[in-house]
């Protein structure tokens, strides 16, 4: 039994789970669910009315079913819609305070929070299912007047910023899951930068999803003040689950004038095992608002894990001279399904916008690039170029490109390219001639084919992803 | 939709049917009333709202006329410019064939043909054809028979028509190592109707089709036209749009390339203006190993109009060793057009070789100052880059009569 146990383990780096005993809220979705939420996060009366709002409109909203992967039905009534670490109802004052066994999870997953603190200069907010546990480098960050805590602690300390601007990108009336995640959102980052403040540290949290059952309702809201600069980074590994596990998170960008924000993810969720049995559903809803002029938001992506990922980081260029961008790397194996992409939505004068998006797919897996390029009649002298490639290895998985592209201005130019391609022989005979076994052939060959998206990375991120390549793809050929 | 109703019925009996083709036209009619003409929530129509455009056109449609009587045939639209077969229709009704070109025996034309497909088809427009048209023709070119002069068959209406709806269908089958050139020369004289022409073609081995449908001359009628292509082993298909006089239309083509070796060609060119609205929809499935398929689409744009190119390249796991290729370009000449595209690839096989580019955008101005700076006016250096731009598609027509009489046609001088 034992054995079995390991051999398991072994499949998937990552798959343990902590044994902690977890506060819930009832199972379910319905008022009393988000007014508990709502209550146990001590939130003022306009935010819990904003909730209750968008779960009006939950009710009437259908899911969408326009996607390439499909999925069983999801019962919304028999999930969690919140749940903490008992031993964190009340928060620690220190790092010293915190449970060892959750600081044990951080260290089989790479990231001890002590070290890190003093390694690599960047500030964990780390994310244990649904409450932030430690803030690290609190002073420098609030030397700089630079605020990044949690969301709940982001509504009792800076209401004003937080009402202001939730739900400006994302609003209540969005889609079906985002305006779940509106209705029960849990916790989240929140990030605030100060006109001219360049954030002298890559912003980083770990996201970790932990009981079994619960649905992750993230929410992250970034507000880049005019002409500040700020690189965000997002990861995530999940423990080893059967059933499937949904994650709706929603990330809110907003760019005034002259910002700059850079947000990088690795996502490594379970991805279930190789018959493709369990894995998480990835339904994030991600989008930034580039508001004011000469503003600037890049999305980076390394998606590797979940078992469904579905999901657009989106840019609205609305301000004049704004920048979108989107580099993006999907793998999928085995049975992993990804539908990703981006949408770029020119709005303003003289905006610029460029995807460059890479998809392998290899097993039964199935990855398809879905965008969306829009230039509206004022957009003036605008253009955006986009280039898709996609790497098939065998027949029994796919790769699809489904770009939409809707030109309303003559004086703004759009260029697409997308190519399907397969490792060739030739060069996985060059690379094993010299030296390489099958496997370190194809991952090297692969984060060739992804350079220029792994380029994108932060220093910090990019070793990571670049390991995260080979291993996603371990198996795949031979 | 009450409309509808009534004129299937009348329709049902006026027309001398077996039960069986009843039977058909009644699962059609039904299918149709139930959903209706497409509207955005279909996603192949997610660019031209067909619903919105015909109540806007045309407004109430009608789908029955009494039998007209037989009109003449006006000489002025015959072409004179080329030797060619014919045949003509006029408000979709057959009028004349002529195949005086061709060796006896070895092309058919048949009207009394049962007009039941296998399937029924998951497309509403092909629903309402199916359940309406009165006929089906069918055109068959026997074994080992090269077509020595074109077909030219003639899309006509006159005068007393308006508000109605038409639906032709023909099925085509080229039968081993025969040929055919088919040219669709549309010239209405009748305004806002409905056009619902669908095309089944039936490829064997060895065979090759050329297809040139032109729809230059200003119309303002509503037009949909469908190509469904089943290709064998070494056929080659060549399928040409002109697309620039009716108000309104939408070509279809799908293609199954079923037989190994067997290829595609698909090749437009939108050059509209006066608020007109005209669509390419493309999907070639491979189906087995070794297929090729090339499209090439371009556009010019002025006033108001709009283009979409919608392409798709689908690739099964078995179709190893595919060669897919998709271009669309789009000037955009001033800032009341529109240019969208969606171009698609599905792919389940891993060597392959497929890519797609799309490109948008205005005139280069520089080009614009380099031949105004050799003396052209401003008008003729964007005449001069329009026409070079437009006549690359034109260029791959690989019948050189027709070439030269498309160029003529569209007004191009023989240099390009």
């Amino acid at each position: 039994m034992r054995e079995k146990e390991l051999e398991k383990l072994k499949d998937y780096k990552y798959g343990f789970s902590t044994d902690i005993e977890n506060f819930k809220a009832p199972k379910g979705l319905n008022e009393d669910v988000i007014k508990f939420i709502s209550n146990i996060k001590k939130e003022p009366k306009w935010l819990l009315d904003w909730r209750l709002k968008a779960y009006d409109r939950v009710k009437a909203l259908k899911e969408p079913n326009w996607q390439k992967p499909k999925y069983p039905k999801i019962d919304y009534q028999d999930l969690y819609y919140y749940s903490a670490p008992k031993s964190f109802k009340e928060k620690p004052k220190s790092l010293d305070e915190l449970d060892p066994k959750l600081i044990e999870t951080y260290n089989k997953l790479g990231i001890p929070l002590n070290e890190q603190k003093r390694l690599n200069g960047i500030a964990v907010d780390a994310v244990f299912d649904s409450v932030s546990v430690a803030t690290t480098f609190k002073d420098t960050l609030t030397e700089k007047g630079i605020i990044f805590c949690s969301i709940s602690e982001a509504i009792q300390k800076h209401p004003d910023l937080v009402k202001k601007y939730l739900g400006s990108v994302i609003p209540i009336t969005d889609h079906y899951f985002a305006t779940l995640n509106s209705a029960v959102f849990t916790d989240g980052s929140f990030v605030y930068i100060p006109p001219g403040v360049r954030c002298p540290m890559e912003l980083s949290t770990y996201f970790r999803i932990n009981a079994s059952d619960t649905g992750q309702f993230e929410r992250t809201l970034i507000i880049a003040d005019k002409g500040s600069y700020v690189s965000y980074l997002e990861g995530c590994t999940a423990p080893m689950r059967d059933e499937n596990q949904l994650h709706a998170a929603n990330v809110e960008l907003v760019a005034l004038d002259d910002a700059e924000i850079k947000y990088s993810t690795v996502q490594n969720w379970y991805p279930g095992d190789k018959d493709g049995k369990g894995g998480i559903y990835n339904f994030v809803t991600k989008r930034g608002l580039c508001k004011g002029k000469n503003s600037k938001i890049s999305w980076t992506q390394v998606e590797t894990g979940s078992a469904i990922t579905w999901k657009y980081p989106s840019c609205i260029l609305q301000g004049d001279n704004s920048v979108g961008e989107f580099y993006s790397i999907a793998i999928t194996n085995n049975h992993q399904k990804a539908d990703t992409g981006t949408k770029m939505i020119h709005l303003g004068k003289n905006t610029k916008s460029k995807i460059i998006s890479k998809g392998i797919s290899a097993g039964f897996s199935d990855m398809t690039y879905r965008g969306l390029v829009d230039i509206s009649t004022k957009s003036s002298n605008s253009s955006n170029y986009t280039q898709c490639d996609s790497l098939l290895m065998g027949n029994k998985c796919g790769a699809h490109t489904i770009p939409y592209i809707k030109n309303k201005n003559s004086n703004s130019n759009i260029a697409h390219e997308a190519t399907t391609s397969k490792i060739s022989d030739e060069q996985l005979h060059y690379c094993q001639q010299r030296g390489l076994n099958s496997e370190e052939a194809v991952s090297l060959i692969v984060n060739g084919f992804c350079k220029e998206v792994l380029q994108q990375l932060p220093m910090e991120f990019a070793v990571e992803a670049q390991k995260l390549v080979g291993i996603s793809l371990e198996g795949s050929v031979g | 939709m009450e409309n509808f109703k009534t004129d299937f019925e009348k329709a049902l009996k006026n027309n001398n049917l077996t039960e069986k083709e009843i039977a058909f036209k009644n699962l059609n009619a039904k299918e149709f009333s139930s959903h209706g003409f497409p509207n955005r929530k279909d996603e192949d129509w997610k660019f031209s709202d067909i619903n919105q455009i015909i109540k806007k056109e045309i407004g109430e449609l009608n789908f029955y006329s009494e039998q007209l009587k037989k009109s003449e045939i006006d000489k002025d639209i015959l072409l004179n410019e080329i030797e060619h077969n014919k045949l003509v229709f006029i408000n979709g009704q057959f009028l004349q064939i002529d195949f005086n070109s061709e060796d006896k025996g070895k092309i058919e034309f048949l009207d009394n043909q049962n007009n039941i497909d296998e399937q029924l088809a998951d497309n509403s427009l092909i629903n309402l054809n199916n359940a309406l048209s009165n006929k089906s023709y069918k055109l068959l070119v026997k074994k080992n028979y090269q077509i020595k002069k074109p077909l030219i068959i003639y899309h006509t209406t006159n005068n007393e028509l308006t508000s109605q709806n038409i639906n032709l269908k023909i099925n085509f089958e080229l039968e081993e190592n025969s040929s055919l050139k088919l040219i669709d020369l549309v010239k209405d004289k009748g305004n806002k109707n409905f056009i619902n022409i669908f095309y089944n073609f039936s490829l064997e081995k060895n065979s090759i089709l050329k297809n040139y449908k032109i729809d230059q001359f200003e119309n303002d009628n509503i037009r949909y036209m469908f190509n469904n292509i089943k290709q064998s082993s070494n056929s080659v298909s060549e399928t040409f749009y002109l697309s620039k006089g009716s108000t309104f239309s939408k070509n279809e083509i799908f293609c199954d390339l079923k037989g190994e070796h067997s290829s595609a060609f698909v090749n437009g060119i939108f050059s509209l203006n006066k608020s007109k609205h005209h669509e390419i929809k493309a999907k070639i499935n491979h189906f087995v190993e070794n297929t090729k398929s090339y499209q090439l689409v371009k556009s010019v744009l002025e006033d108001k109009s709009r283009s979409v190119y919608q392409g798709k390249i689908y690739v099964d796991s078995k179709a190893q060793k595919t060669d897919g290729y998709q271009l669309s370009k789009a000037i955009l000449v001033d800032e009341t057009t529109e240019f969208n595209a969606k171009p698609e690839l599905e792919i389940y096989a891993d060597d392959v070789k497929c890519s797609h580019g799309s490109a948008s955008g205005s005139l280069d101005e520089n080009s614009i100052f380099y031949l105004m700076s050799r003396g052209l006016s401003y008008i003729e250096a964007r005449e001069l880059l329009i026409n070079g731009f437009l006549v690359e598609v034109i260029n791959q027509i690989t019948d050189e009569p027709i070439k030269k009489l498309i160029k003529n046609l569209y007004g191009l001088k023989n240099e390009y």
